[in-house]
């Protein structure tokens, strides 16, 4: 009888040509995780995922805490993304306890969504440049990043971890003047995000790269279960604006970005194109937003559940379906709490991408899985 | 800036030069000057003026100071001078310095940042001495299964290679530290040197991104040697000689690389290959492989290591211009030395000071030295350019590059050299 250990321990029986490296968890191109990777000479033959390392357990945290409460700490597995991995968890409540959300509420959170789904894809393809020793793709998104954390700072008084979406509206009104300053930010940011094509997307050494490499069929994508950004590089129309809209987005006209290629080079340029939409998304609710009116229901102290309840929410983050499921059984505090990401989701892709691949194209292969590693361990 | 920035007073700074300034004086005294005579006593000295000059004649300085120039021109005229100061080490050190600085501040400003900022007065100018400082007090780790000894020496050897390219690019007529009738398989020599010192360093590291490290980078400068010497046969044949200074010297009309534009692309691709640049940074990959096979390297190690990639980066910088942008040679700009002072002296009021010795250099050399240094400065600047706008590339493109594309454009090269050999437009020596 042989004891099962955990991977990466076990004593296995290779070929004296393979060796086994441990990307990570400390090194420059793991990010929180380490990836355990076999090579023969330059090429991969086997990559085993090994995420874990900065678990929190946030969902039985969410146990100990009511439904106001658990906002602040439900927003830290991806701090950049915190309105959009608040936004299913605020949904379910409103469906839980039964409470309207007043019509401008819902615009404020969709636009406060799509600016942190661009300032979240800035900071990932700013990792994506540096991956790929690119190092002014760092800088660039890093500095311009700033432009869309100022409007969320005047919107939200926080930078990076807003808190912004109760169950019943958003935390604060809008401050005067946001419209127009919203719009000049957002337009200058949509000029500076079309000079990156010149600098990265059109660099003839990145298409070389990263074109026809860890390509992800359209079956295969299906099969594995990614979503997002990975989904619709593979050819996938699959977006959950468009296919389950929640809150405006349906008044609203978004457009899907698909490629067919399925190749790293499609799933690094599918979150770019976004972000482009994005911002057609913010004008459009800009104009479309009621000028006046409350942003918030009030919900009384420690609110409960309807009975024995449960539900199921889901968005579309910047990383692609976000869903949460929510248990009740009529306390203050929610029986059980379930988060479905997206990251974790897109990373099982990774074994099967890398496999025949050259050492060279595992930092962009993986990072282009649209990966955020704490949002993964949760 | 200025609550970050410690406060600094030239007040204070003064009381603690004096404060140091008793025990600065005795030790010179007790350590310096005895040390200096028993120097001076045991190597050969020159004459001046007919008469030897004697370690208490080398010293008379201190009482007649105008004695100091005869003897700054004797020591000039040392091989230890030219090894240690000017066309050797502490020239090419020095314009590596700048370049860093230069590479610092340049790719700070394409990429909207503002570099290094406090270090230095002005704008973050004593960065790279700050960072030396951090580097030599820093423990040096040595990982427990290295081969020791190896992995000690490889540091020392690197710089002590680039060193040796560096000895063999003529700065000025007349002015370089090694001028050998081969001096161009000199510098073949000595750049294959590189590669195995890398693999050594990797290999006695004893440690696996290092290993895969040492491994590219092996790959990558040996497949790249090939198209490098290749691409600078052209300019032997043209010249007719393997002697650095005479090929400068060649190019007094024009520049080799009016006639050979595609040997200096290809040299000029195949230089950053060896320099380890981006878009070339593969042994160094720091997304695959950590930091290549400079990873286990701590402390000073690494110091040393860098100031040994740097050298090799002016030497390169050097090498190109003295092959294909005529080194030197370029309009006469520097004014000549005034004759009247050679003649009347320099005359101050009442007082009539002759200063033997004049001038201390020459106009050529001044004058060659400054286009050699304006040409090298511009060469570096496009080696440091492609950091700020080019990925890396993978070890296989890399491979192709090399082993196809580049090599059929180093023949291409080759036959234009003959085609203008045999065409009778040049040939040895320059412009018929």
């Amino acid at each position: 009888m042989t004891e099962q250990l955990p991977p990466g321990l076990a004593l296995q029986k290779v070929d004296e040509r393979i060796m086994t490296l441990n990307v990570g968890p400390q090194h420059p191109g793991s990010g929180h995780m380490r990836i355990i990777v076999q090579i023969d000479g330059d090429y991969i033959v086997a990559c085993d995922p090994d995420p874990g390392y900065v678990h929190r357990g946030e969902e039985k945290m969410a146990e100990y805490r009511n439904y106001i409460t658990n906002i602040p700490h439900l927003e830290r597995p991806v701090i950049h993304d915190s309105c959009n991995v608040l936004y299913p968890y605020v949904l379910g409540v409103e469906e839980l306890v039964g409470i309207e959300v007043p019509e401008r509420a819902k615009y404020v959170r969709v636009i406060a969504s799509e600016l942190n789904r661009c300032i979240y894809t800035m900071y990932w393809l700013a990792i994506y440049g540096i991956f790929l020793g690119h190092s002014t793709m760092f800088m660039w998104p890093a500095g311009d990043r700033e432009l869309l954390i100022d409007l969320m700072e005047k919107m939200s008084g926080a930078r990076v971890t807003h808190a912004h979406f109760v169950p019943g509206g958003v935390r604060n009104d809008l401050p005067p003047n946001f419209e127009d300053v919203c719009l000049r930010q957002v337009n200058y940011f949509e000029k500076r995000i079309k000079e990156y094509s010149a600098v990265f997307y059109d660099n003839p050494i990145l298409i070389a790269r990263t074109k026809d490499t860890g390509i992800l069929s359209r079956e295969d994508a299906i099969r594995l279960g990614t979503t997002g950004s990975v989904l619709r590089a593979s050819g996938v129309d699959y977006d959950l604006r468009k296919k389950e809209p929640y809150d405006v987005y349906e008044e609203l006209d978004v457009h899907t970005n698909v490629m067919k290629e399925g190749d790293s080079y499609a799933r690094s340029k599918i979150p770019w194109l976004d972000m482009l939409e994005s911002c057609n998304i913010i004008r459009q609710a800009l104009q479309k937003m009621p000028k006046s009116g409350s942003v918030r229901t009030k919900l009384k102290p420690n609110p409960k559940g309807k009975g024995l309840n449960s539900v199921y929410k889901r968005v579309e983050s910047g990383r692609g379906s976000l869903g949460c499921y929510i248990v009740s059984d009529g306390k203050t505090e929610p029986y059980r709490l379930k988060l479905s990401v997206g990251s974790f989701r897109n990373l099982i892709a990774l074994p099967y991408l890398l496999k025949g691949e050259k050492l060279g194209n595992m930092p962009s292969v993986y990072w282009s899985l649209n990966y955020w590693p704490v949002e993964a361990d949760r | 800036m200025s609550v970050i920035a410690p406060k600094f007073k030239l007040s204070e700074f003064i009381k603690s030069l004096l404060d140091n300034v008793f025990w600065t004086v005795l030790i010179l005294s007790l350590i310096g000057i005895p040390a200096v005579m028993m120097v001076l006593f045991f190597i050969e000295m020159p004459v001046i003026n007919g008469e030897l000059l004697t370690p208490f004649l080398a010293l008379t300085w201190i009482a007649d100071p105008s004695r100091i120039l005869p003897i700054v021109h004797a020591f000039m005229a040392t091989d230890i001078f030219r090894v240690m100061v000017f066309p050797g080490f502490g020239f090419a050190a020095l314009l590596a310095a700048g370049t860093i600085f230069v590479e610092r501040k340049m790719l700070a400003k394409l990429q909207l940042r503002v570099g290094p900022f406090y270090c230095g007065k002005i704008e973050g100018i004593l960065q790279l001495m700050g960072d030396g400082l951090k580097l030599i007090s820093k423990e040096i780790i040595i990982p427990a299964k290295a081969d020791k000894p190896i992995f000690w020496a490889a540091p020392v050897l690197f710089v002590a290679a680039a060193a040796a390219f560096v000895a063999l690019i003529p700065v000025a007529p007349g002015w370089v530290v090694a001028d050998v009738d081969l001096g161009l398989l000199g510098v073949f020599a000595v750049i294959g040197f590189f590669p195995i010192i890398t693999i050594l360093s990797a290999w006695s590291a004893n440690s696996k991104f290092p290993f895969i490290g040492g491994i590219r980078a092996l790959f990558q400068m040996v497949s790249f040697e090939i198209p490098l010497i290749l691409s600078l046969l052209g300019v032997v044949m043209l010249t007719g000689s393997l002697n650095l200074s005479e090929i400068a010297a060649s190019q007094s009309n024009f520049p080799w690389i009016v006639f050979l534009p595609i040997g200096a692309i290809v040299f000029f691709i195949t230089m950053l290959a060896e320099l380890e640049r981006i878009p070339f940074d593969l042994p160094e990959a720091e997304s695959e492989i950590v930091a290549g096979w400079l990873t286990e390297l701590s402390g000073m190690m690494y110091g040393l290591v860098q100031l040994g990639t740097y050298l090799k980066l002016y030497a390169f910088a050097a090498l190109f211009v003295v092959l294909f942008l005529g080194g030197w040679n370029g309009p006469m700009v520097v004014p000549p030395f005034p004759a009247e002072i050679l003649t009347e002296g320099i005359v101050l009021g009442p007082v009539t000071a002759n200063i033997p010795g004049l001038p201390l250099f020459t106009q050529e050399m001044l004058n060659g030295t400054l286009w050699f240094v304006l040409k090298t400065v511009g060469v570096i600047f496009f080696i440091l350019l492609p950091r700020g706008v080019f990925p890396r590339i993978r070890i296989d493109m890399l491979l192709n590059l090399g082993w196809t594309k580049l090599i059929g454009l180093a023949f291409v090269n080759i036959f234009i050299a003959l085609g203008l050999l045999y065409a009778g437009v040049l040939g040895p020596g320059g412009l018929q």
